[in-house]
C-alpha cells in the first residue's frame, strides 16, 4: 500500500522500484507464459519471513485453550506456514492447504455419521485382475508422486516442475526450523546461566 | 514450452517427448546434492528420479525430527512470551 501511494507522488522512486522488480524478476528463473514468477526459497529473506511466521503459529500452540505443542502438531504448523508462504503459486501448497480442510470436515462428517466407511479402503486396495508390471521408471515416477503432496495425477513434466519447487522449500524449512532450534536451546542456556550469575550477585 | 505440452492430458506419459523429460531430469539432478556432488553428467534418469524420492524422504524425517525437538524445546520453556520475545528482536 506505501508503494503505491509513494509512486503517485513521485516519479522517480516509481521507476527504481520499477527497475528493482525487473532486476529481481531477471535473477530467479524465467516465469511459464501463463503462471506467475515460481517462488524464491532459497533467500535469507524468505528464511526469515517464514522463521517468523513460524513462530507466530507456534506461540498459539502454548495458549492453555489448545492442547499441547506435540511434535505432529508443530509438523502440521510448520507444513501449513510452509504452503501458505507459496502464496498460492504451486499445487503442492495448494495441497496442503486444501488437504487440511477436507481432512477436517471429514472428521466432523464421520462423528456425525457415526457409519465406518469402507470406500476409504475400496478405493486403496488395487484390482488384483489387472496386473500390469510397469516399467521400472514408470513406478519410481508413480512413487515420487506420492511423497510430493497434490501431484499424484499430474504428467511427467509438471511433476518434476512441482518436484523442484517442493524440494527448494523443503530445504528452507529445514534451514529455518533448525534456526529456531538452535536459537531456542541457546535461549536456554543462556537463560539458566543468567539465573546462576544473579544468584552469584545476590549471594555476595 | 512445458504449458503446451501440458494441456495434453490424453494418455499421460507417453505424449511427451523425451527430450522434454531428458531436460527436466538434468534441472532435477542439480538440486540433489548427492547427485550433484558427483559430478557426472552420465546419471540415468532412473537413478535421478530413485534419488530424488530418497532425498524428499529425508527431507521429510529431518522436518520431524526438527518438529519433535521443538516440541520439546517449547514445552520446557518457562515464560514464552519472554521467549518469543528473543526470537523475534533476533529475527527482525
Amino acid at each position: 500500500m506505501v508503494l503505491s501511494s509513494s509512486s503517485l507522488s513521485n516519479p522517480d522512486a516509481n521507476s527504481n522500484i520499477s527497475r528493482k522488480r525487473r532486476k529481481i524478476e531477471s535473477h530467479s528463473p524465467a516465469p511459464l507464459p501463463t503462471e506467475p514468477a515460481r517462488p524464491t526459497w532459497r533467500t535469507e529473506t524468505e528464511q526469515q519471513i517464514y522463521s517468523s511466521k513460524l513462530v507466530d503459529a507456534l506461540r498459539l500452540l502454548r495458549r492453555p485453550e489448545s492442547p499441547d505443542a506435540t511434535g505432529r502438531a508443530v509438523r502440521e504448523a510448520a507444513d501449513r506456514v510452509l504452503a501458505v508462504s507459496a502464496r498460492g503459486r504451486t499445487r503442492w501448497s495448494r495441497a496442503i492447504l486444501s488437504g487440511r480442510l477436507r481432512l477436517r470436515l471429514a472428521h466432523i462428517n464421520k462423528k456425525h455419521k457415526k457409519a465406518a466407511k469402507p470406500a476409504a479402503s475400496d478405493s486403496r486396495v488395487k484390482k488384483p485382475a489387472v496386473q500390469k508390471k510397469q516399467p521400472l521408471l514408470q513406478r519410481k515416477v508413480k512413487v515420487l508422486s506420492r511423497l510430493v503432496p497434490g501431484c499424484r495425477k499430474l504428467p511427467l513434466p509438471n511433476l518434476l516442475e512441482e518436484t523442484t519447487d517442493y524440494i527448494a522449500a523443503l530445504e528452507m524449512q529445514v534451514k529455518a526450523m533448525t534456526f529456531l532450534t538452535g536459537l531456542l536451546n541457546g535461549g536456554a542456556s543462556a537463560g539458566s546461566s543468567l539465573a546462576d550469575q544473579s544468584q552469584y550477585i545476590s549471594s555476595a | 514450452m512445458s504449458s503446451r505440452r501440458s494441456r495434453s492430458r490424453q494418455s499421460g506419459v507417453s505424449r511427451i517427448s523425451d527430450d522434454q523429460i531428458a531436460d527436466l531430469v538434468s534441472k532435477l539432478q542439480q538440486l540433489i546434492p548427492e547427485i550433484r556432488n558427483r559430478r557426472s553428467d552420465k546419471v540415468s534418469a532412473s537413478k535421478v528420479l530413485q534419488e530424488t524420492c530418497n532425498y524428499i524422504r529425508n527431507l521429510h524425517r529431518e522436518v520431524d525430527d526438527l518438529s519433535d525437538r521443538l516440541s520439546e524445546l517449547l514445552e520446557s520453556t518457562d515464560s514464552d512470551s519472554a521467549q518469543a520475545a528473543i526470537i523475534r528482536s533476533l529475527l527482525m
